[in-house]
């Protein structure tokens, strides 16, 4: 694909000459107009409001007019318990599941497929695929009724002999996080095993006759040779799950009290069943900065691509 | 006969139970689903049915609880993937065709705003959309939705023309054709898998959505499949799960249908339509 884009480019930059008149330049260039109109419209508008509420005291419960207040929700964000454990909460679900979850067990089943007989290899991919085009708010009901306290995964313990808890009381944000593992795998899975695949076999073969073990070709060979890929997984995973909401609420609405809220429910919680729109907005404007900073990390390893 | 297995068969048994293993766990939430449809008591469990029965399908298929929300969903969801391919399918083609000064930092704010957290904006949307007043209406929502999936769309599009080999292209040109001739006389029918993969793609992002209707529509007539699920949730416990599984699966079909129309095409390198391939 890379071949293409570079070809095109430079066939483009043949037929470009300077001097295009300025008429048949704006009309090439037009049909760029309705998305960029949308874009703005509902995009760049909306992340514009965003940073302006951000900075008033505005309330749902529509007083006469919002007044200015400068930093002072950012100021209440940071001294508010409610938002310091929703950080820490989103911190753990992204960790939990993205970067050790469905990384890592994306790029074992990735690897684990390229050695695997083909039948298991297909039943495998299909179950983890379908789990991850589900709607997102099925996968959250079909997970509540697996933690749930008389559901399958206490069930299955009792079975095993094993201690059963009501998982979603006892740990919820761990039982979140799970769900979302298994619903977000199959997209670093697909991811690893392109980049798997992109390796040529000589590689691999011949670390394997100078007798290096599992472990070391791993370490030395394989991961080393997919590092772009796991950084651009990384990064669009922890995207990705930094703006899970129908997940949590479907399984626990960020209960029980608040020890499954993640920021993008304490937003939503603090705008509309607290009524605090300008205090949510400055919570949520928080949450589009930390997004911006992890897709501009993605760009920079992109930048070789457009 | 050598008594111990070769090694790559040993090591191809140790990677097929794995992945069993890690199929049978990821199976056990959807095996409840299947069950539970099927069964008059459903329970949280899975657990095969004592006498696999549909009336869970006939309970559910009503104009309430199953028609009007697909409508909707099909309604809000049909027309934003419309919008979405058509403004994508214009805009890719000045960006894959031309050079200019402004292509690149423009195709980098694009590729930047894929990865946005939509979440976030969704309060600021909703202020917006009072003020508006699109507020609970369905062509507000898909409105919202169209310009929420469109820069990846224009992304994938920009990749699949950019592949569009230009020789047709430029016989149009010299026979006279506008470039709105060449694109949709030449360009999309050369490009239709491609443009299948876009469509179906943000339609399906656009079909499993939740946050978005769930905040931008209130009144329950004009609710998608993706929020109405909640009835089923009423305010005093008591749920039928087998109904509520029903409904899942009547709901997830179409989906998981689509998805497995364009699988060949995301696996393998196309990975997400190379915007992700590092």
């Amino acid at each position: 694909m890379t071949g293409t884009v570079a070809g095109a480019r430079t066939a483009a930059r043949a037929r470009t000459p300077r001097a295009v008149p300025v008429r048949t330049r704006l009309l090439r260039w037009s049909p760029l107009l309705p998305a960029t109109v949308l874009l703005l419209l509902f995009l760049a508008g909306p992340i514009a409001y965003c940073v302006y509420l951000a900075f008033t005291d505005t309330q749902l419960t529509g007083q006469e007019s919002a007044s200015f207040v400068g930093l002072a929700n950012f100021r209440h964000a940071f001294g508010d318990p409610g938002f310091r454990n929703a950080v820490v909460l989103t911190l753990v679900f992204t960790v939990v599941s993205s970067i050790l979850g469905q990384n890592t067990l994306g790029l074992a089943l990735a690897g684990l497929m390229r050695r695997a007989s083909r039948p298991v290899r297909v039943l495998t991919g299909a179950v983890v695929i379908t789990a991850w085009v589900l709607p997102e708010i099925v996968a959250g009901f079909l997970l509540y009724t697996f933690f749930e306290r008389r559901g399958t995964l206490n069930a299955v313990l009792s079975w095993l002999h094993l201690p059963t808890q009501n998982w979603l009381f006892t740990l919820p944000i761990l039982a979140v996080s799970f769900a979302n593992v298994w619903r977000g795998t199959a997209f670093s899975m697909l991811i690893y095993s392109a980049a798997l695949s992109d390796i040529p076999p000589e590689v691999t073969e011949s670390a394997e006759v100078d007798g290096a073990g599992g472990l070391r070709r791993l370490w030395h060979i394989t991961l080393p040779m997919i590092r772009r890929s796991i950084g651009t997984n990384l990064m669009l995973n922890t995207l990705q799950t930094l703006s899970v909401f129908g997940l949590i609420w479907a399984m626990t609405r960020g209960g029980p009290g608040n020890r499954s809220q993640t920021l993008p429910v304490f937003m939503y919680d603090q705008a509309f069943l607290k009524s605090l729109i300008g205090y949510g907005t400055a919570v949520a404007l928080l949450l589009l900065l930390v997004g911006a900073v992890f897709a501009a990390g993605w760009l920079r390893l992109m930048r070789e691509e457009v | 006969m050598p008594l111990p297995l070769p090694r790559r068969v040993v090591r191809r048994l140790a990677a097929d139970a794995g992945l069993l293993v890690v199929a049978v766990a990821f199976a056990v939430p959807l095996l409840w689903l299947v069950l539970a449809s099927l069964d008059a008591h459903a329970t949280l469990r899975v657990r095969p049915p004592a006498s696999p029965t549909l009336e869970n399908f006939s309970a559910v298929l009503t104009d309430e609880i199953t028609f009007t929300p697909m409508l909707n969903s099909l309604l809000i969801c049909g027309g934003a993937t419309l919008l979405t391919v058509v403004c994508a399918a214009l805009a890719a083609y000045p960006l894959s065709r031309f050079r200019s000064r402004f292509a690149r930092p423009y195709l980098l704010t694009i590729l930047f705003s894929t990865c946005l957290p939509i979440t976030a904006v969704m309060v600021p949307v909703y202020g917006l959309f009072v003020q508006i007043n699109l507020i609970d209406t369905r062509y507000g929502t898909a409105l919202f939705l169209a310009a929420a999936q469109l820069p990846f769309a224009v992304w994938l599009m920009k990749n699949f023309m950019d592949g569009v080999p230009r020789a047709l292209e430029e016989a149009a040109w010299t026979d006279g054709a506008s470039w709105w001739q060449t694109l949709l006389r030449v360009i999309l029918p050369l490009m239709g898998p491609g443009l299948a993969v876009v469509a179906i793609y943000t339609f399906i992002m656009m079909w499993g959505n939740f946050f978005v209707p769930f905040m931008l529509l209130l009144s329950p007539e004009q609710l998608p499949a993706s929020v109405s699920i909640f009835n089923f949730f009423g305010n005093y416990g008591a749920i039928a799960f087998g109904e509520l599984a029903a409904f899942s699966l009547l709901y997830s079909t179409p989906v998981v249908l689509l998805y497995v129309l364009i699988s060949r095409r995301l696996g393998g390198g196309f990975a997400l339509g190379g915007a992700v391939k590092g």
